[in-house]
């Protein structure tokens, strides 16, 4: 038998080690948007350098000496396309295994399907990267030769394939957490299986679905190996993804690598960078979180 | 043929004359018939020029390796209330499955046998279940509407099986909540979720959406059992009415509700049938020692 004094011992030990690993997380994430917010500032208080202009320009060329533009547009715009082809993928062919996975694969199928999905998930994105560059581009130059060697349609599709993951499994679990009862009342009513998960388990699971797209926007948007080596370099407001396009991520790994002496203007204007781009990723997940406590609510 | 089935089945004839075998406790307080079964209303069974609409013969199913029924013989009337009763995992609910086919969902179920349905053998693979399960509605023991609209709940079936013009669905909707005694309570909010309704409201739903594709069976698995007793009486009240349109099966485990909504109960026990026969014989007179012994309360 320990002591009295022994077990309250422990149970503070106990205590400060648990406090303190969840602190951690939390410490690290003030400190986060504490640099941000620091150097963000500094930023926006260099010379020829405005927050109108930064969030209502169109020009981004921050590296051409006397005639620095920092509107963020373009970049957004290179992210904006590249996420909107990567959901475009990520999206159905996630939902549609989903739907697959839960509704009408054999157990044996599932037994391989799941694992290899897993898989899919922990593949380094660095290797998304070079599979965009040196297969997905060159097989889509033989289908068109107007794609450039770096475009935003193929790194798209790359983070696309790397999002598939997030939505298949999320939104799987989702349409599993629809009651069976609900699956016998249409059976009971003589719906085809087609007709329970199209019209009963995917509308009663569809906050979880749209919980888990949100996620994977917000994957999309933040990604950064894939494009810094399958986009391109080259900022600016383009419509057609076979051109190259520079988003938020490719910019600040060009600058942070050192393209940009530092501790100039377009040095701290990484930063700005980068606290928009939390702000947005920040947002989907506190939608997607707000999302998925309303699914929650709703079977209870 | 053209009378109920009054005899028991071939299972364990009793002679009551001679003295049963009774244990210690039941010599000294002697088995008095609760009062409920003089004062259930069974007048209306009495008729015996029912026809027959399913006709169960020579009926075995199996899970897996377990045999869960043995050899049922038994005919349901038309536009009569049969009531299935017996002890939890005496094969009533499976015997109602296999009705509508439900079972089929089942992968370790299986039958043989003939169930006979105005001459269509409804295991025979020729079966689409599909139209079975809409001439073969089922009503589950748990309320379990879809998370749509009132409206939409009722209008499932019907845009599952026909092709119907909007005022006509309309007619169908408001038709079918009316039968089923819920119009009044949500016509001025079809167009709320289903799911804020109360539970008795929730099974009065369920029970509209299963008329609302016209079936002429109705299945009812334990429909009450989740239910206040108030929600209860109301439920019943509506299986009197439905009676005059529909052949009504319900499983239950409460012998008063039996006595009171059926024309005609049959008692399971370990999966056979112990005894058949009109309501009204098997609550007073129970030919079988078991049935007798079930019905008084003094087991199951």
């Amino acid at each position: 038998m320990r002591s009295k004094l022994a077990r309250r011992a422990v149970e503070g030990v106990v205590r400060a080690i648990l406090v303190g690993a969840s602190g951690f997380s939390i410490l690290t994430t003030t400190a986060i948007i504490v640099v941000l917010t620091l150097e963000t500032t500094r930023f926006f208080r260099s010379d020829g350098v405005s927050f109108t202009a930064f969030i209502t320009g169109f020009e981004w060329n921050p590296l051409l000496g006397a005639e620095k533009h920092f509107g963020i547009w373009p970049l957004i715009c290179g992210t904006l396309i590249v996420t909107i082809i990567a959901m475009l993928v990520a999206i159905p062919l996630g939902l549609f295994t989903a739907i697959y996975l839960s509704e009408y694969a054999p157990r044996r199928v599932r037994a391989v399907l799941k694992p290899v999905l897993e898989v899919l998930a922990g593949v380094p994105t660095v290797v998304y990267g070079f599979f965009a560059l040196t297969v997905i581009t060159p097989l889509l130059r033989g289908i068109y030769a107007g794609f450039e060697i770096y475009n935003v349609f193929s790194a798209g599709l790359a983070v696309g394939i790397m999002c598939l993951p997030i939505v298949c499994s999320i939104s799987e679990d989702a349409l599993r957490a629809v009651p069976t009862s609900l699956r016998e009342g249409a059976y009971g009513l003589g719906a085809t299986k087609f007709d329970v998960s199209v019209s009963v388990v995917t509308p009663a699971a569809l906050s979880g679905i749209i919980a888990a797209s949100l996620l994977a926007v917000a994957r999309a948007v933040g990604e950064t190996m894939i494009v810094a080596l399958a986009a391109g370099n080259l900022a600016r407001m383009i419509w057609n993804p076979t051109e190259q396009a520079q988003t938020m991520t490719a910019y600040m790994v060009q600058i942070f690598l050192g393209d940009a002496s530092n501790f100039g203007v377009e040095y701290y204007s990484a930063y700005a960078v980068a606290a928009t781009l939390f702000v947005m990723t920040f947002l989907l997940t506190l939608l997607g979180h707000r999302i998925r406590i309303k699914f929650r609510e709703e079977y209870e | 043929m053209t009378h109920l089935p009054a005899s028991t089945s071939s299972q364990g004839k009793t002679d009551r004359s001679q003295p049963a075998l009774v244990t210690p406790e039941v010599l000294i307080a002697p088995p008095a018939r609760p009062t409920w079964i003089a004062a259930a209303p069974h007048a209306r069974g009495s008729d015996d020029k029912a026809e027959t609409t399913l006709r169960i013969s020579s009926f075995c199913s199996w899970y897996g390796a377990f045999q869960a029924l043995h050899e049922i013989e038994l005919a349901v009337p038309k536009r009569r209330v049969t009531a299935f009763i017996g002890p939890s995992g005496c094969g009533k609910s499976t015997l109602l499955r296999w009705i509508n086919r439900m079972n089929d969902l089942v992968p370790s179920a299986r039958a043989q046998g003939t169930l006979d349905l105005h001459g269509e053998d409804l295991l025979s693979r020729s079966i689409d279940v599909v139209d079975l399960r809409r001439r073969v509605g089922m009503v589950f023991q748990k309320p379990n509407p879809f998370p749509k609209s009132i409206y939409d709940n009722v209008a499932f079936g019907p845009r599952l099986h026909f092709r119907m013009r909007r005022g006509d669905l309309d007619g169908l909707v408001e038709q079918s909540l009316r039968q089923a005694a819920l119009w009044d309570e949500v016509k001025d909010r079809l167009k709320d979720s289903a799911l804020g309704l109360s539970g008795g409201q929730q099974q009065r739903l369920c029970i509209a959406r299963a008329i609302a594709v016209g079936p002429e069976v109705l299945l009812m698995d334990e429909p009450c059992s989740a239910l206040d007793p108030k929600s209860t009486a109301r439920i019943e009240e509506l299986i009197a009415d439905l009676r005059e349109r529909y052949t009504i099966i319900i499983v239950t485990h409460n012998m008063q509700q039996a006595a009171r909504v059926s024309d005609v109960t049959a008692f399971f026990f370990e999966g056979r049938l112990i005894e058949d026969g009109l309501t009204e014989h098997i609550f007073t007179n129970p030919t079988n020692k078991q049935t007798d012994e079930y019905i008084s309360g003094r087991f199951g």
